[in-house]
């Protein structure tokens, strides 16, 4: 006997990233789930975007690591309210789910919040796959990878809106190829926005947080 | 590396699909839709499947496949195409605003019970 059933796997994280989408636009929050390889420079990323971008815009992240509050402790200097997820405690998982979110958002508390970065477990594969609600969508790539990443990782650079290079101050003494490695992310993204920066010195943060401050500003009003 | 999850997903769908009007249910054929742009190794699907499946009644059953291609819709042009490697680019109009159409899938179609 066939018993007809035609359900979405994922439906159960697709529900509960619907339930902090509502809870997000309740908050008037701006959520910037950001994904990448382990050791492309997300938390320094962050720690130069939040130093500049607050106290104008009031900012909190979630860290999300299998073990340790490392990035946390890196992160709090910059004066966000910070709370580190590790996965460790919910069986090492290599990604961040929609309900773990959930749990943090409210536990860190939102109300306060402009913005709200989901910093995601260093992973270029499954943090792909798993909806957390938020608005949009940021992969980091640095320049000591490969530059055939985007090819060897498509759905990554397919769900994301913005792609960020960092890394740049190295290019001088690599034989990595910008340019191939932009390319390669068109050629699975033609439409996707990158930003070249380097989180180090700081160099080409201004388009990206301008294109971080319209975000924000087009969700909240501020 | 996130198949225990969707096995554990899977295995939880398909036992509350099974009618409970049912003695001894055996499930032996789960239908799967499963995108090829979607995030799953089925080596691992199926190694994590056996292990969560163990002593219920999905136990043994076989997790049958029907990989789904990636087909992708241009915005800019209406072209519609399948993609066969990680190239999204219109081979048409060569740029182009590119929606997917299917590849992600991860879906659950049907369960076959032994009579």
């Amino acid at each position: 006997m066939e018993i007809n059933i035609q359900k979405r796997v994922l439906e159960a994280n697709e529900t509960e990233a619907d339930k902090n989408r509502k809870f997000f636009k309740e908050q008037n929050v701006f959520v910037l789930n950001m994904m990448s390889s382990p050791g492309s420079g997300k938390t320094q990323t962050l720690c130069k975007t939040l130093d500049r971008l607050m106290p104008g815009i009031r900012a909190g992240v979630i860290v999300g690591d299998i073990c340790t509050t490392n990035d946390a402790d890196r992160l709090e200097v910059t004066g966000a309210k910070v709370t580190q997820i590790n996965t460790d405690q919910f069986g090492g998982d290599c990604h961040l789910a929609a309900h773990l979110i959930m749990a943090s958002a409210r536990q860190l508390g939102c109300d306060d919040l402009d913005l709200l970065i989901v910093e995601n477990i260093g992973n270029l594969v499954c943090p792909a796959e798993f909806d957390i609600g938020e608005d949009a969508r940021a992969v980091v790539l640095s320049v000591t990878e490969g530059e055939d990443k985007p090819l060897k990782y498509p759905l990554m650079f397919q769900v994301a809106d913005i792609a960020i290079l960092n890394k740049i101050d190295l290019l001088p003494y690599l034989d990595f190829d910008a340019g191939l490695a932009v390319d390669n992310m068109k050629q699975v993204h033609p439409h996707l926005p990158v930003f070249r920066i380097s989180a180090r010195t700081g160099e080409g943060f201004d388009p990206w947080l301008d294109w971080l401050k319209i975000k924000v500003f087009e969700k909240t009003g501020r | 590396m996130h198949e225990m999850g969707i096995a554990q997903q899977l295995a939880q769908i398909a036992l509350d699909s099974i009618p409970e009007n049912i003695a001894n249910p055996k499930v032996e054929i789960l239908n799967l839709k499963i995108g090829r742009l979607a995030s799953v190794v089925e080596h691992s699907l199926t190694f994590c499947f056996e292990i969560i499946s163990k002593d219920t009644p999905l136990e043994n059953a076989i997790l049958n496949i029907d990989f789904i291609p990636v087909t992708v819709h241009c915005k800019s042009c209406d072209h519609k195409w399948e993609v066969t490697g990680p190239v999204f680019k219109c081979p048409f109009c060569e740029d182009g605003d590119v929606e997917l159409i299917t590849g992600r899938e991860i879906e659950i179609t049907s369960l076959e019970l032994a009579d």
